[in-house]
């Protein structure tokens, strides 16, 4: 296959042209720019549309807009305006709705700063807004996986009806690699029952909404989301586990974090340290069961993140804190590196 | 093997497209690659410097903090990076616009005015280029067919004009 070479944000652009995302609103912040310029320059040639709307907010609207009537939408930004997203956001939850949205994650809180970052973890899956729901989380660690999984994000949201977000950071984003695009099949999902897509007076209209006002109402349609939650839960979990047969020290990092991981590993094994890595593909659902098999013979765990540690709740919470989890992390869009990791290695690994 | 290539210089050198050159080789020699800029304010007017990793095997970070090879094209990139470098490493600097001299003993330095010979060779623009010619030619990572090969697909269709102006500026840099 012809492998060429990307930009992060243009990989996740072209791959979602081509996984059948016929209308994209967005607006820019670096570090996801390039996300929304390629599909300004290819969007309208592929038959779709492309709107650089007057905000973030407007723009999540508007992809709640054109979800509603079937056909596949996305929006991209970068923390400060994925959290001006966020109450679009549930309101697509909220009204069943399949969408992709993509954050580029930078230094926050605030304005932050424009570094990679991945201090959105809690956000993206705990409470990308407000009320009971989730979001299907994807964590790409390289530009072809970034590829893969928006095509993954379009067909799971479809088939669930649920949202999915693609949490990359600007590492990811802003970097080249090697990438191809493999011939896809897109599944064609039945929104006949639902998408207000016009009913010329032949059918009842389809309503698109969130809004219950009587309690036992809203708590049923919560509760039939949770139904859903299960079974994505039960079948949508994936993870790579690296040297986990036999390690002593489990790490667990997702996202570009993963890579300086894997090279901190790979010199941990070279001076007789036992490691092995963990990396969460998805973050919501988190891979529970892939953890505590990575984990069944290792001492204990270390986690490493560009925050101050958000995944490792999810981390301690999955092996019920059977072992100790220490943490080592960088925040504010600095980027930890290999030998201060392995140095975190040997100090937990109880090798010297 | 892995090399780590950094290029620094100032926004508008054109750093970023030695790299992107760079990056092509690597992928017309079906190697492992990863291209990585700086970015943020600092590209424009300021310093920029981009990261660019050529390997047999899958590659880790992309952020290079200790190159196998340098090319500084400022005075502030070659004090900022100057010690950064591994020892056994490369160094191609700008001796145009670069006054002082590496005084470690445990890299080698190549000097090559390389502003000033894109001038008297009406090659706005090419110093960059001019610094590629010299690290192909002295540590033969890329053939002159490959880096041919690169430049040809890196240089857009709409500035096709463009690519003999830099295959001269190589050929410069390899022969200076």
């Amino acid at each position: 296959m012809e492998r060429n070479l990307m930009k992060g944000n243009e990989a996740l652009a072209e791959a979602a042209i081509r996984a059948g995302c016929k209308c994209f609103f967005g607006y820019p912040i670096t570090p996801q720019t390039e996300l929304a310029a390629y599909m300004a320059k290819r969007m309208h040639k592929a038959g779709g549309v492309f709107l650089q709307a007057e905000s973030e907010i407007a723009a999540v609207n508007m992809v709640l807009g054109a979800a509603s009537t079937g056909v596949r939408a996305m929006t991209s930004s970068s923390s400060p305006g994925v959290s001006l997203k966020s109450e679009g956001i549930s309101y697509l939850a909220g009204s069943d709705l399949p969408a992709v949205i993509i954050n580029v994650q930078r230094g926050g809180p605030g304005l932050g700063g424009i570094q990679p970052s991945q201090a959105d973890y809690w956000q993206a899956t705990k409470a990308l807004g407000h009320g009971d729901f989730h979001l299907l989380v994807y964590a790409p660690a390289s530009v072809q996986e970034m590829v893969d999984m928006v095509t993954t994000a379009f067909d799971r949201a479809d088939k669930y009806r649920i949202p999915a977000m693609i949490l990359a950071d600007g590492l990811l984003g802003q970097m080249m690699e090697p990438v191809s695009f493999p011939e896809i099949s897109i599944n064609d999902y039945d929104k006949s029952s639902w998408a207000a897509d016009g009913h010329k007076n032949k059918r009842e209209h389809h309503i698109i909404n969130s809004l219950y006002l009587k309690p036992d109402e809203l708590q049923k349609s919560v509760y039939e989301r949770f139904e859903r939650y299960e079974k994505v839960k039960a079948e949508e979990t994936d993870a790579e586990l690296y040297l986990t047969e036999d390690c002593d020290i489990l790490l667990c990092a997702y996202g570009a974090t993963a890579r300086v991981v894997k090279s901190a590993v790979n010199s941990a094994r070279e001076i007789g340290i036992k490691a092995g890595m963990f990396r969460p593909k998805t973050l919501w659902p988190f891979p529970v069961k892939e953890v505590n098999e990575a984990v069944k013979n290792a001492k204990c765990l270390l986690d490493v993140e560009m925050s101050m540690g958000q995944m490792i709740d999810d981390v301690k919470l999955a092996i019920n804190c059977s072992k100790p989890v220490h943490f080592f992390g960088r925040t504010g869009g600095v980027i930890p590196t290999p030998a201060e990791i392995l140095e975190e290695i040997k100090k937990v690994g109880g090798a010297e | 093997m892995t090399t780590e290539i950094l290029l620094a210089g100032f926004g508008g050198q054109g750093v970023l497209f030695a790299g992107k050159i760079l990056a092509y080789c690597g992928l017309m020699d079906n190697k492992e690659i990863s291209w990585l800029p700086s970015y943020g304010p600092e590209m424009r007017g300021g310093t920029a410097n981009c990261s660019v990793c050529i390997s047999d095997d899958p590659i880790g970070s992309p952020l290079i903090l200790t190159p196998d090879i340098l090319i500084a094209m400022n005075q502030p990139s070659f004090d900022k990076f100057v010690d950064a470098v591994k020892p056994n490493g490369k160094m191609f600097i700008d001796s145009t616009l670069i006054d002082s001299k590496c005084e470690r003993t445990d890299v080698e330095c190549y000097y090559i005015p390389s502003s000033q010979l894109a001038e008297e060779n009406e090659l706005k623009g090419g110093s960059n280029i001019i610094l590629l010619g010299k690290l192909i030619k002295e540590t033969n990572i890329f053939t002159l067919d490959t880096v041919k090969k690169a430049i040809e697909k890196v240089v857009p269709p709409s500035k096709a004009h463009l690519i003999e102006n830099n295959l001269k500026a190589i050929d410069i840099g390899m022969n200076n």
